[in-house]
Protein backbone atom coordinates (compact mmCIF):
# COMPACT_ATOMS: atom_id res chain seq x y z
CA UNK A 1 0.00 0.00 0.00
CA UNK A 2 2.73 2.19 -1.04
CA UNK A 3 0.56 4.37 -2.90
CA UNK A 4 -2.44 4.98 -0.22
CA UNK A 5 -3.45 8.48 -0.04
CA UNK A 6 -2.27 8.67 3.64
CA UNK A 7 1.36 7.71 2.77
CA UNK A 8 1.13 9.84 -0.60
CA UNK A 9 2.94 13.43 -0.89
CA UNK A 10 -0.51 16.21 -0.79
CA UNK A 11 1.52 18.01 -3.26
CA UNK A 12 1.66 14.70 -5.77
CA UNK A 13 -2.24 14.08 -5.33
CA UNK A 14 -2.72 17.97 -5.80
CA UNK A 15 -0.97 17.34 -9.34
CA UNK A 16 -3.21 13.88 -9.90
CA UNK A 17 -6.31 15.92 -9.27
CA UNK A 18 -5.30 18.47 -11.59
CA UNK A 19 -4.08 16.27 -14.49
CA UNK A 20 -7.48 14.83 -14.68
CA UNK A 21 -9.13 17.88 -14.07
CA UNK A 22 -7.17 19.48 -16.85
CA UNK A 23 -7.27 16.60 -19.37
CA UNK A 24 -11.36 16.32 -18.75
CA UNK A 25 -11.60 20.51 -19.45
CA UNK A 26 -9.24 19.75 -22.70
CA UNK A 27 -11.86 17.26 -23.89
CA UNK A 28 -14.95 19.88 -22.85
CA UNK A 29 -13.65 22.33 -24.70
CA UNK A 30 -11.95 20.80 -27.64
CA UNK A 31 -14.46 21.27 -30.05
CA UNK A 32 -16.24 24.12 -28.73
CA UNK A 33 -13.06 25.77 -29.17
CA UNK A 34 -11.70 24.45 -32.13
CA UNK A 35 -14.85 23.20 -34.26
CA UNK A 36 -13.93 24.70 -37.18
CA UNK A 37 -9.81 22.98 -37.07
CA UNK A 38 -10.79 19.97 -35.95
CA UNK A 39 -13.26 16.72 -36.63
CA UNK A 40 -13.58 13.64 -34.71
CA UNK A 41 -13.82 10.77 -36.93
CA UNK A 42 -16.08 8.44 -37.44
CA UNK A 43 -13.87 5.53 -36.27
CA UNK A 44 -13.45 7.23 -33.12
CA UNK A 45 -16.62 8.83 -32.53
CA UNK A 46 -18.53 5.65 -32.90
CA UNK A 47 -17.17 3.91 -29.93
CA UNK A 48 -17.49 6.81 -27.53
CA UNK A 49 -20.75 5.97 -27.09
CA UNK A 50 -20.01 3.12 -25.26
CA UNK A 51 -17.77 4.73 -22.84
CA UNK A 52 -20.55 5.35 -19.77
CA UNK A 53 -22.16 1.52 -20.42
CA UNK A 54 -17.97 -0.01 -20.37
CA UNK A 55 -17.21 2.14 -17.32
CA UNK A 56 -20.34 2.09 -15.11
CA UNK A 57 -20.69 -1.56 -15.61
CA UNK A 58 -16.75 -2.56 -14.70
CA UNK A 59 -17.19 -0.31 -11.30
CA UNK A 60 -20.61 -2.19 -10.44
CA UNK A 61 -19.95 -6.02 -11.52
CA UNK A 62 -16.61 -5.98 -8.59
CA UNK A 63 -18.73 -4.08 -6.27
CA UNK A 64 -21.48 -7.06 -5.96
CA UNK A 65 -19.38 -10.29 -7.40
CA UNK A 66 -16.16 -9.31 -5.17
CA UNK A 67 -15.52 -9.70 -1.66
CA UNK A 68 -12.32 -9.52 -0.11
CA UNK A 69 -10.45 -9.37 -3.37
CA UNK A 70 -12.42 -12.78 -4.01
CA UNK A 71 -15.10 -13.42 -6.55
CA UNK A 72 -18.13 -14.69 -4.88
CA UNK A 73 -20.86 -16.47 -6.04
CA UNK A 74 -23.04 -17.45 -3.60
CA UNK A 75 -26.81 -16.97 -2.22
CA UNK A 76 -24.75 -15.81 1.11
CA UNK A 77 -23.13 -12.62 -0.81
CA UNK A 78 -26.13 -10.32 -0.10
CA UNK A 79 -24.81 -7.41 -2.44
CA UNK A 80 -25.19 -9.88 -5.51
CA UNK A 81 -28.55 -10.49 -4.51
CA UNK A 82 -29.60 -6.60 -3.17
CA UNK A 83 -27.87 -5.53 -6.88
CA UNK A 84 -29.91 -8.24 -9.17
CA UNK A 85 -32.65 -6.97 -7.32
CA UNK A 86 -31.67 -3.18 -8.00
CA UNK A 87 -31.38 -4.59 -11.65
CA UNK A 88 -34.98 -5.52 -12.17
CA UNK A 89 -36.32 -2.81 -10.62
CA UNK A 90 -34.39 -0.41 -12.89
CA UNK A 91 -35.89 -2.31 -15.82
CA UNK A 92 -38.86 -2.70 -15.20
CA UNK A 93 -39.31 1.43 -13.84
CA UNK A 94 -36.33 3.29 -15.09
CA UNK A 95 -36.65 5.54 -12.02
CA UNK A 96 -33.20 6.08 -10.31
CA UNK A 97 -34.28 7.14 -6.64
CA UNK A 98 -36.39 3.62 -6.56
CA UNK A 99 -33.83 1.65 -7.91
CA UNK A 100 -31.27 3.23 -4.91
CA UNK A 101 -33.81 2.87 -2.36
CA UNK A 102 -35.49 -0.95 -3.08
CA UNK A 103 -31.34 -1.94 -3.27
CA UNK A 104 -30.92 -0.76 0.18
CA UNK A 105 -33.64 -1.92 1.59
CA UNK A 106 -32.75 -5.41 0.14
CA UNK A 107 -28.92 -4.91 1.08
CA UNK A 108 -30.35 -3.91 5.07
CA UNK A 109 -32.98 -6.57 4.91
CA UNK A 110 -30.36 -9.43 3.64
CA UNK A 111 -28.32 -8.49 6.09
CA UNK A 112 -30.72 -8.67 8.96
CA UNK A 113 -31.52 -12.09 7.34
CA UNK A 114 -28.34 -13.66 7.20
CA UNK B 1 -43.17 23.38 -41.39
CA UNK B 2 -40.27 21.31 -42.98
CA UNK B 3 -37.86 24.24 -42.34
CA UNK B 4 -38.84 24.19 -38.71
CA UNK B 5 -36.18 21.45 -37.56
CA UNK B 6 -33.16 23.71 -39.41
CA UNK B 7 -33.76 27.42 -38.47
CA UNK B 8 -33.94 26.59 -35.05
CA UNK B 9 -30.17 26.01 -34.53
CA UNK B 10 -29.24 28.95 -36.13
CA UNK B 11 -29.05 32.25 -34.01
CA UNK B 12 -29.04 34.78 -36.61
CA UNK B 13 -32.33 33.25 -38.21
CA UNK B 14 -34.89 36.19 -38.71
CA UNK B 15 -37.08 35.77 -35.46
CA UNK B 16 -39.92 33.29 -35.95
CA UNK B 17 -43.43 34.30 -34.83
CA UNK B 18 -44.05 31.08 -32.64
CA UNK B 19 -40.86 31.80 -30.75
CA UNK B 20 -41.84 31.96 -27.17
CA UNK B 21 -41.08 34.72 -25.18
CA UNK B 22 -37.60 34.60 -23.59
CA UNK B 23 -34.68 36.60 -22.06
CA UNK B 24 -31.77 36.37 -20.33
CA UNK B 25 -33.73 35.76 -16.54
CA UNK B 26 -36.28 33.69 -17.69
CA UNK B 27 -33.88 31.43 -20.45
CA UNK B 28 -31.81 31.49 -16.72
CA UNK B 29 -34.22 30.29 -14.55
CA UNK B 30 -36.11 27.30 -17.21
CA UNK B 31 -32.06 25.81 -16.99
CA UNK B 32 -32.62 25.30 -13.38
CA UNK B 33 -35.93 24.03 -13.30
CA UNK B 34 -35.12 22.16 -15.96
CA UNK B 35 -32.38 20.08 -14.55
CA UNK B 36 -34.06 20.32 -11.11
CA UNK B 37 -35.18 16.48 -11.42
CA UNK B 38 -31.50 15.66 -11.80
CA UNK B 39 -30.66 17.16 -8.69
CA UNK B 40 -32.59 14.53 -7.11
CA UNK B 41 -30.40 11.91 -8.06
CA UNK B 42 -27.11 13.73 -7.83
CA UNK B 43 -27.56 14.86 -4.10
CA UNK B 44 -26.84 11.52 -2.58
CA UNK B 45 -24.01 10.85 -5.56
CA UNK B 46 -22.45 13.66 -3.83
CA UNK B 47 -22.86 12.77 -0.36
CA UNK B 48 -21.48 9.38 -0.66
CA UNK B 49 -18.18 10.89 -2.90
CA UNK B 50 -18.12 13.07 -0.40
CA UNK B 51 -18.37 9.97 2.65
CA UNK B 52 -16.50 7.66 0.51
CA UNK B 53 -13.26 10.08 -0.44
CA UNK B 54 -12.51 10.69 3.27
CA UNK B 55 -13.29 7.46 3.93
CA UNK B 56 -9.97 6.05 2.02
CA UNK B 57 -8.11 8.94 3.75
CA UNK B 58 -8.34 11.50 1.60
CA UNK B 59 -7.59 15.08 3.18
CA UNK B 60 -10.62 16.94 3.51
CA UNK B 61 -9.22 20.02 1.26
CA UNK B 62 -8.45 17.35 -1.70
CA UNK B 63 -11.39 15.39 -1.17
CA UNK B 64 -13.57 18.94 -1.73
CA UNK B 65 -11.27 19.99 -4.05
CA UNK B 66 -11.72 17.57 -6.64
CA UNK B 67 -14.90 18.28 -6.75
CA UNK B 68 -14.05 22.09 -8.00
CA UNK B 69 -11.10 20.71 -9.85
CA UNK B 70 -12.49 17.36 -11.55
CA UNK B 71 -16.74 17.96 -11.79
CA UNK B 72 -17.02 14.82 -13.09
CA UNK B 73 -18.83 12.07 -10.67
CA UNK B 74 -18.25 9.19 -11.67
CA UNK B 75 -14.22 10.11 -12.67
CA UNK B 76 -14.14 11.19 -8.75
CA UNK B 77 -14.96 7.78 -8.01
CA UNK B 78 -13.00 5.98 -9.88
CA UNK B 79 -9.68 8.12 -8.43
CA UNK B 80 -10.88 8.39 -5.01
CA UNK B 81 -11.32 4.52 -5.27
CA UNK B 82 -8.10 3.66 -7.34
CA UNK B 83 -6.28 5.96 -4.28
CA UNK B 84 -7.61 3.95 -1.48
CA UNK B 85 -6.61 0.78 -3.44
CA UNK B 86 -3.53 2.28 -3.31
CA UNK B 87 -3.24 2.38 -7.81
CA UNK B 88 0.03 4.09 -9.18
CA UNK B 89 -1.01 7.99 -10.03
CA UNK B 90 -0.39 7.83 -13.42
CA UNK B 91 -2.56 4.77 -13.68
CA UNK B 92 -5.35 6.73 -11.69
CA UNK B 93 -4.89 9.58 -14.24
CA UNK B 94 -5.44 7.31 -17.27
CA UNK B 95 -8.42 5.36 -16.40
CA UNK B 96 -10.02 8.74 -14.82
CA UNK B 97 -9.24 10.20 -18.48
CA UNK B 98 -10.43 6.82 -20.42
CA UNK B 99 -13.81 7.22 -18.37
CA UNK B 100 -14.05 10.36 -19.18
CA UNK B 101 -13.48 10.51 -23.13
CA UNK B 102 -16.89 10.81 -23.85
CA UNK B 103 -16.80 14.58 -22.84
CA UNK B 104 -15.47 14.96 -26.26
CA UNK B 105 -18.66 13.97 -27.82
CA UNK B 106 -20.32 16.30 -25.39
CA UNK B 107 -18.34 19.23 -26.65
CA UNK B 108 -19.13 17.72 -30.55
CA UNK B 109 -22.58 17.99 -30.19
CA UNK B 110 -22.50 21.05 -28.11
CA UNK B 111 -20.00 23.11 -30.37
CA UNK B 112 -22.39 24.13 -33.33
CA UNK B 113 -24.60 25.85 -30.69
CA UNK B 114 -21.50 27.40 -29.20
CA UNK B 115 -19.81 29.37 -31.96
CA UNK B 116 -21.93 32.90 -31.93
CA UNK B 117 -20.33 32.93 -28.44
CA UNK B 118 -17.00 34.96 -26.60
CA UNK B 119 -14.36 33.01 -25.43
CA UNK B 120 -15.18 33.19 -21.86
CA UNK B 121 -18.69 32.05 -22.41
CA UNK B 122 -17.41 28.97 -24.05
CA UNK B 123 -14.74 28.16 -21.30
CA UNK B 124 -17.44 28.65 -18.94
CA UNK B 125 -19.82 26.83 -20.32
CA UNK B 126 -17.39 24.10 -20.75
CA UNK B 127 -16.36 23.75 -17.82
CA UNK B 128 -20.04 23.03 -16.66
CA UNK B 129 -20.57 20.65 -19.05
CA UNK B 130 -21.31 17.48 -16.99
CA UNK B 131 -23.53 14.69 -18.05
CA UNK B 132 -26.33 16.05 -16.79
CA UNK B 133 -26.00 19.56 -18.04
CA UNK B 134 -25.48 18.01 -21.45
CA UNK B 135 -28.87 16.17 -21.84
CA UNK B 136 -30.99 19.17 -20.68
CA UNK B 137 -28.60 21.85 -22.55
CA UNK B 138 -28.70 19.36 -26.12
CA UNK B 139 -32.08 18.89 -25.90
CA UNK B 140 -33.12 22.25 -24.81
CA UNK B 141 -30.92 23.24 -28.17
CA UNK B 142 -33.06 20.98 -30.07
CA UNK B 143 -36.14 22.40 -28.81
CA UNK B 144 -37.45 24.75 -31.50
CA UNK B 145 -39.98 26.48 -29.79
CA UNK B 146 -37.83 29.03 -27.91
CA UNK B 147 -35.42 31.22 -29.76
CA UNK B 148 -31.87 30.42 -29.97
CA UNK B 149 -30.42 34.04 -28.97
CA UNK B 150 -30.54 33.18 -25.14
CA UNK B 151 -30.19 29.66 -25.26
CA UNK B 152 -26.63 29.70 -23.31
CA UNK B 153 -28.23 31.13 -20.71
CA UNK B 154 -30.61 28.21 -20.09
CA UNK B 155 -27.54 26.06 -20.35
CA UNK B 156 -25.42 28.29 -17.72
CA UNK B 157 -28.86 28.30 -15.47
CA UNK B 158 -28.70 24.13 -15.55
CA UNK B 159 -24.54 23.62 -15.07
CA UNK B 160 -24.68 26.11 -12.12
CA UNK B 161 -27.22 24.30 -10.41
CA UNK B 162 -25.65 21.46 -11.19
CA UNK B 163 -22.18 22.46 -9.40
CA UNK B 164 -23.56 24.25 -6.73
CA UNK B 165 -25.22 21.45 -5.88
CA UNK B 166 -22.50 19.16 -6.34
CA UNK B 167 -20.18 21.23 -4.22
CA UNK B 168 -22.46 21.43 -1.60
CA UNK B 169 -23.60 17.58 -1.39
CA UNK B 170 -19.94 16.68 -1.59
CA UNK B 171 -19.20 19.20 1.33
CA UNK B 172 -21.89 17.46 3.27
CA UNK B 173 -20.46 14.27 2.73
CA UNK B 174 -16.81 15.15 3.28
CA UNK B 175 -18.29 16.63 6.54
CA UNK B 176 -20.01 13.91 7.54
CA UNK B 177 -17.48 11.50 6.54
CA UNK B 178 -15.85 10.53 9.85
CA UNK B 179 -19.24 10.02 11.29
CA UNK B 180 -21.61 8.09 9.13
CA UNK B 181 -20.66 4.21 10.05
CA UNK B 182 -19.48 1.65 7.80
CA UNK B 183 -22.25 -0.52 9.16
CA UNK B 184 -24.70 1.66 7.50
CA UNK B 185 -23.46 -0.19 4.36
CA UNK B 186 -23.84 3.68 2.31
CA UNK B 187 -20.98 3.11 -0.13
CA UNK B 188 -23.65 0.57 -1.70
CA UNK B 189 -25.29 3.57 -3.28
CA UNK B 190 -22.35 3.84 -5.49
CA UNK B 191 -23.07 0.47 -7.62
CA UNK B 192 -27.18 1.51 -7.03
CA UNK B 193 -26.49 4.70 -9.06
CA UNK B 194 -24.54 3.32 -11.64
CA UNK B 195 -27.22 0.09 -11.81
CA UNK B 196 -30.11 2.95 -12.15
CA UNK B 197 -28.12 4.91 -15.00
CA UNK B 198 -26.63 1.58 -17.07
CA UNK B 199 -30.02 -0.89 -17.13
CA UNK B 200 -31.97 1.57 -18.80
CA UNK B 201 -29.09 2.34 -21.58
CA UNK B 202 -28.93 -1.38 -22.73
CA UNK B 203 -30.64 -0.44 -25.65
CA UNK B 204 -29.27 -2.78 -27.86
CA UNK B 205 -26.75 -5.76 -29.00
CA UNK B 206 -24.46 -3.47 -28.92
CA UNK B 207 -24.88 -1.82 -25.71
CA UNK B 208 -25.63 -5.20 -24.28
CA UNK B 209 -22.57 -6.37 -25.34
CA UNK B 210 -20.60 -3.61 -23.93
CA UNK B 211 -22.10 -4.51 -20.62
CA UNK B 212 -21.59 -7.92 -20.98
CA UNK B 213 -17.99 -7.76 -22.00
CA UNK B 214 -16.91 -4.93 -19.40
CA UNK B 215 -18.12 -6.99 -16.62
CA UNK B 216 -16.51 -10.31 -17.86
CA UNK B 217 -13.12 -8.73 -18.21
CA UNK B 218 -13.33 -6.77 -14.84
CA UNK B 219 -13.77 -10.13 -12.94
CA UNK B 220 -10.72 -11.75 -15.15
CA UNK B 221 -8.60 -8.76 -14.90
CA UNK B 222 -9.07 -8.69 -11.03
CA UNK B 223 -5.42 -9.82 -10.37
CA UNK B 224 -3.76 -7.35 -13.05
CA UNK B 225 -1.05 -5.40 -11.54
CA UNK B 226 -1.47 -1.83 -10.87
CA UNK B 227 -4.72 -2.02 -10.65
CA UNK B 228 -4.93 -1.46 -14.56
CA UNK B 229 -8.17 -4.17 -14.64
CA UNK B 230 -10.63 -1.59 -14.46
CA UNK B 231 -9.25 0.24 -17.48
CA UNK B 232 -8.37 -2.73 -19.45
CA UNK B 233 -12.09 -4.00 -19.25
CA UNK B 234 -13.27 -0.54 -20.24
CA UNK B 235 -10.82 -0.70 -23.31
CA UNK B 236 -11.68 -4.45 -24.63
CA UNK B 237 -15.87 -3.48 -23.73
CA UNK B 238 -15.60 -0.46 -26.19
CA UNK B 239 -13.81 -1.98 -28.91
CA UNK B 240 -16.49 -5.22 -28.74
CA UNK B 241 -19.29 -2.97 -28.57
CA UNK B 242 -17.61 -0.99 -31.68
CA UNK B 243 -17.03 -4.38 -32.77
CA UNK B 244 -21.15 -5.42 -32.53
CA UNK B 245 -22.41 -2.17 -34.18
CA UNK B 246 -20.38 -2.41 -37.28
CA UNK B 247 -22.35 -5.68 -37.53
CA UNK B 248 -25.19 -4.24 -37.57
CA UNK B 249 -27.77 -4.55 -41.17
CA UNK B 250 -26.29 -1.44 -43.17
CA UNK B 251 -28.82 1.46 -43.82
CA UNK B 252 -29.33 1.90 -47.98
CA UNK B 253 -26.68 4.41 -49.17
CA UNK B 254 -28.31 8.01 -48.94
CA UNK B 255 -30.03 8.05 -45.92
CA UNK B 256 -26.97 8.66 -43.80
CA UNK B 257 -27.14 12.20 -44.05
Amino acid sequence: MTNHPMTNHPLSLWLTLLAIGLGTFAYRFAFIFFLNEIRLPGWLARPLRFVPVAALTAIIVPELFVRNNVIALSWQNERLLAGILAMLVAWWTRNVLLTIGLGMVALYGLQWLM
Amino acid sequence: MGMEARVEDRAEAAPHTQWLPSSRSSEFWAGVMGVAPLLLGVIPFGLIYGVLAVGIGLAVPLAQGMSAVVFAGSAQFIAAQLLGDGAPLLVIVATALVLNLRHLLYSASLAPYLQTLNRGWKALLAYLTTDEAYAVAISHYLDGRHAPIWKHWYFLGAGLALWVVWQLSTAVGVFLGAQIPAAWSLDFALPLTFIAIVIPALKDRATAGTALVAGVTVLLALQLPLKLGLMTAILVAIAVGALLDKQRPTRPAGTRH
